[in-house]
């Protein structure tokens, strides 16, 4: 198995995995719950761009991609937890 | 280093995928939250370990790492900011057998 389908099955994998977030993300009883699916969805979607620049061979393309892509999931679910805690949870 | 390299994906799927059970089954939302903070760092950070062994030693490496060190100090920060913001606005933690009837998983008010 060479390396460029090793990553691309993992990204298969991890694209299937991505759906325990999503449903937590739909179906989470408290608000904290969307938000916790939320953050791991973005770090799954940081690592799948990864893999995928991996498969294309055109990784220092897309690293910088999900670089920015970490970085803005970081500080959005640091602002929406911010919010939360000023405001309270509103159900 | 192809064996090395299945080894170390092979590690991650394994901690990816127990992230991702935790989310769906664990009881309640801390201990959910405990499952993302733990698993799911390591999981990421064995992912791109196997990615720069895959690429080798050159600058395109150093930035793949700084993608790990980024994620590993900005999820546990994340982490910690959603739980605090869950304890203040009055979220119970789960409980076996709750202390004065009060169902868990539900807001104070």
């Amino acid at each position: 198995m060479t390396p460029p389908s090793l990553f691309l099955g993992m990204a298969a994998v991890l694209l299937v995995l991505v759906g325990a977030y999503l449903y937590r993300l739909a179906a989470g009883p408290t608000v904290f719950d969307r938000l916790l699916g939320l953050s791991g969805f973005g770090t799954k979607t940081t690592l799948i761009l990864l893999l995928v620049g991996a498969v294309y061979e055109r990784l220092d393309m897309f690293v910088d991609i999900s670089l920015a892509y970490a970085l803005l999931g970081f500080i959005g679910s640091l602002a929406a937890a911010r919010y939360l805690e000023r405001e309270g949870a509103s159900r | 280093m192809t064996t090395l390299l299945v080894l170390v994906v092979g590690a991650a799927l394994f901690f990816h995928t127990v992230a991702a059970l935790g989310v769906l089954r664990m009881p309640d939302f801390y201990t959910r939250l405990h499952a993302v903070a733990k698993a799911e760092t390591l999981g990421v950070v064995l992912t791109v370990t196997a990615l720069i062994l895959w690429v080798g030693p050159s600058l395109l490496a150093v930035k793949i790492a700084f993608v790990a060190v980024f994620l590993l100090l900005a999820n546990p920060t994340s982490t910690h900011a959603i739980s605090r913001a869950a304890l203040r606005s009055g979220l119970r933690p789960w409980q076996r057998e709750p202390a004065d009837g009060a169902p868990h998983g539900t807001l104070d008010q």
